[in-house]
């Protein structure tokens, strides 16, 4: 396989020679159809387990077996502790951020982050105002993105504090790699993930309301039909916790939640929800929502219960609020931020807004509140009109859109057609807050599997591959 | 354990046990058919009054040849009693509950159907020569009901599973004596004469039971097979086992001692236990099998309502005083 110009491979320097030579006896002794033949035993696999995402207007029982790359992504150790110690100190910038936004508002008195940026973020619920859910904890999980560019350097793009998805994936990946290529294993130099579950577990009942001596957690799924419903059912599964719909909830009038069993109701003190905030209570949010429980925000405001990750969380992963996290950290941590943000124009400010109306062919432009890739314009790719229609949108309502300068994203050889081809990749580490901050090691990583494109959602043809943090380099 | 996942256990297992018995009905009549002297027609709709799904295959089909009935029973979408029907049913409710699956028996689950969605894929190969995808079906369904023994804890998940196929099994095994009954021995009077033996040993193979009534019962008599499949008390698949099982379930589900009830559910089906205790299988003949069957069948109907009434839709307002009463560990 050669190495195309301009880009960063993450298995091969630009000469060629192994990046990772720790990993050079087990992987490199394979050769590309031996790799290819593993493909094809780990695909079969994935259908027989079962291991599926729904994708909306696919046919076929709307399932789609999970698309995986047997070649992995490593990560060198010493880089892996730079991650590491950068995610949980943005985590814990960005908690003590939403205690002050949903508080007393300090950082906005003080001037760091204007006020109106954050109160007129779609996702600023003011319903959650004067609320501390229990130990300060707002982002029980989160799944943060980051790509690395060309140059090398790594970058966080998002910060996804809501319902972050992938973690499951991580977990069925690496069992499949382990039974697909068992030899890269043997004398294992690979952090392992395998006790995330129980992590999490520990995350929901030591944040339990505090006077519970022995709680109960559930996770509460949108239902069969939702994208990420494997996930929700693995990790109940995992857990050995309940999962279950709104409808199996319900609250009294004494705002206790309880579930319904086959002996009555039992109390529920944890709810992992998988569940946006605008469809968790039609009493408070979204009235027309089927999936939530009529008055889940009265039991959460009143104590009897938390919620995982807390209502509002939303304001602190604003594609806007994004720009200021050095400053959140600075201010809360009086440290520098440890990993770089992608430089980010603001189109409410007026010499951002000119500069990417002009700019428009080289940029790539964001709505501020939408997660999964929604909405997204990539100027050098999109059309005449679509560009257009983009400035419109700006020119409308410039809150709601930021650019950023295009990234061509890492790469890593993936079996393309029984041969091994560089294909642009992401990283979605996944990070737990409980009593402390956990990341597991490391993470989600999505690849783009069409030739130059850098679109790795798996709704929109992305596959995935087992990430592995190495223990010595 | 939450309503919900109660109803799709119980579905999921009814769902298997169906599918395999219909496999099983299938394979037992196209035996017979080889050399059979009768018709081909008779012989293919007794399997359809077996299932009580004459009216839904009239809709489709015009006669009950050998290929339209196993098309129907075995591929039909339409047919809710359908292989592929109950493969899909079977899995769609385990996906929904997969979480209290072990990860064995979800795996064996999804295999079943995917087998079962590949032969349907190449049906026409699959009703020409249906014993492989027959094979395949009982092996498959024999495969989740290994695993689900081997690595599923005896819980209120597993009584509600096993409360499934057992009310499933039961209705079967009573739908083929009936149906094979009748057309083998139409008038009562008739018991002691010489008998078509083929034709008998089908009917026990049709429920697995040739081998094990043999052991207990040796030369085939009616009326002693009419004992066996509907009062056994130690052959799996006779009603009679079955509905005592199904009475064991509900009875670890509630937690209620034997000879007393709590709920419709526990009464319905002690009352049928009862019943067929103390039944003897020539009164039963002489009285009329197919009254019998009909009645233990509505019997079976009435409690699976109950079963659902008493678990699936509890009405939690009225459970909630008694339940912190009872107890203390909800109370805050």
């Amino acid at each position: 396989m050669t190495q195309s110009a301009g880009n960063f491979d993450e298995l091969l320097t630009s000469a060629g020679t192994p990046r990772h030579p720790a990993l050079s006896d087990g992987l490199a002794s394979l050769s590309a159809e031996m790799l290819a033949e593993r493909q094809r035993h780990a695909e079969e696999e994935l259908l027989e387990k079962g291991i599926t995402f729904a994708v909306y207007g696919h046919n076929d029982g709307n399932e789609k077996v999970w698309p995986f790359d047997v070649v992995p992504r490593p990560i060198a150790w010493d880089e892996w502790q730079i991650i590491e110690s950068g995610l949980k100190q943005r985590i814990r910038a960005l908690n003590l951020f939403l205690d002050d936004v949903y508080g007393d508002g300090k950082i906005m008195k003080d001037g760091v982050v204007p006020e109106e940026l954050v109160k007129t973020a779609k996702t600023y619920r003011p319903e959650c105002h004067g609320f501390r859910p229990p130990g300060g904890v707002w982002t029980h999980v989160v799944g943060t993105d980051l790509v690395r560019n060309h140059d090398g350097t790594m970058y966080v793009l998002e910060d996804n504090l809501r319902c972050p998805s992938g973690v499951s994936y991580v977990l069925e990946n690496r069992e499949i790699m382990k039974r697909v290529l068992p030899e890269v294993f043997y004398g294992s130099i690979i952090a392992s993930i395998e006790d995330y579950p129980e992590r999490l577990l520990e995350t929901l009942l030591k944040t339990a309301p505090p006077h519970i001596s022995s709680p109960t957690a559930v996770v509460l799924t949108p239902g069969i039909c939702n994208s990420a419903y494997f996930e929700h059912s693995f990790l109940a599964q995992q857990m050995g916790v309940e999962l279950v719909h709104g409808s199996d909830l319900f609250v009294d009038d004494e705002n206790m939640v309880w579930m319904k069993t086959t002996r009555g109701p039992q109390r529920v003190d944890v709810i992992y929800r998988r569940i946006d905030d605008d469809f968790i209570d039609p009493e408070v949010f979204r009235a027309d929502s089927m999936l939530g429980v009529k008055g889940l925000m009265r039991a959460y405001r009143s104590g009897n219960v938390t919620l995982a990750n807390a209502p509002g969380t939303g304001v602190a992963d604003d594609k806007a609020v994004y720009q200021y996290v050095p400053d959140i950290i600075r201010y809360y941590l009086s440290e520098d931020a440890i990993l770089q943000n992608v430089p980010t124009y603001l189109c409410f400010v007026k010499s951002d807004f000119d500069y990417v109306l002009a700019h428009l062919h080289e940029l790539v432009v964001k709505p501020t509140n939408e997660s999964g890739g929604y909405g997204i314009m990539m100027g050098p790719q999109a059309s005449k009109k679509e560009r257009e229609d983009c400035a419109d949108a700006i020119r409308k309502d410039p809150r709601n859109y930021i650019a950023q300068p295009m990234l061509t994203l890492s790469t890593v050889p993936t079996v393309i057609n029984q041969t091994l081809a560089p294909r642009h990749v992401d990283l979605r580490p996944f990070i737990l807050y409980g009593d402390d901050v956990w990341v597991l090691p490391g993470g989600l990583t999505r690849v783009a599997l069409k030739e130059g494109s850098m679109i790795v959602n798996s709704s929109q043809g992305g596959g995935s591959k087992d990430t592995w943090v190495l223990l010595k380099n | 354990m939450l309503c919900r996942v109660a109803e799709s256990l119980f579905w999921m297992s009814r769902y298997l046990e169906r599918a395999e018995n219909q496999a099983r009905f299938i394979e037992v009549t196209s035996n017979i058919a080889l050399g059979y002297r009768g018709s081909e027609l008779d012989l293919w709709s007794s399997l359809l009054h077996a299932g009580g799904d004459v009216e839904t295959f009239k809709e489709t089909y015009s006669a009950p040849t050998q290929e339209n009935v196993i098309r129907y029973l075995l591929f039909d979408p339409k047919n809710l009693n359908s292989v592929v029907s109950c493969l899909t049913g079977a899995r769609e409710n385990a996906r929904s509950i997969r979480e209290n699956l072990t990860t064995p028996m979800w795996e064996a689950v999804n295999r079943f159907y995917l087998r079962v969605r590949r032969a349907a894929a190449e049906s026409n190969r699959a009703i020409r020569q249906p014993h492989g995808v027959l094979e395949q079906i009982k092996h498959s369904a024999h495969q989740v009901l290994g695993v689900t023994q081997a690595t599923w804890s005896r819980g209120e998940a597993w009584h509600f599973s096993s409360l499934g196929y057992h009310l499933e099994r039961a209705d079967k095994t009573s739908r083929i004596l009936d149906v094979k009954y009748f057309i083998l021995l139409p008038d009562p009077t008739h018991v002691g004469s010489p008998v078509d033996v083929v034709q008998w040993a089908a009917l026990l193979e049709s429920t697995s039971a040739l081998q094990m009534y043999r052991r207990e019962s040796g030369r085939i008599e009616p009326a002693r097979v009419v004992d066996f499949l509907m009062l056994n008390t130690r052959f799996p698949r006779s009603m009679r086992f079955c509905v005592r099982d199904a009475e064991n379930s509900i009875r670890a589900i509630s937690g209620t001692p034997m000879h007393s009830f709590n709920n419709s559910a526990e009464q319905l089906v002690a009352q049928l236990n009862a019943k067929l205790n103390y039944a003897r299988a020539t009164d039963v003949i002489g009285n009329g099998l197919h009254q019998f069957v009909d009645n233990f069948q509505s019997q079976l109907n009435g409690i699976g309502a109950a079963v659902a009434e008493s678990f699936f839709q509890v009405n939690m307002i009225t459970r909630r005083g008694m339940q912190s009463q009872s107890q203390s560990t909800f109370n805050r």
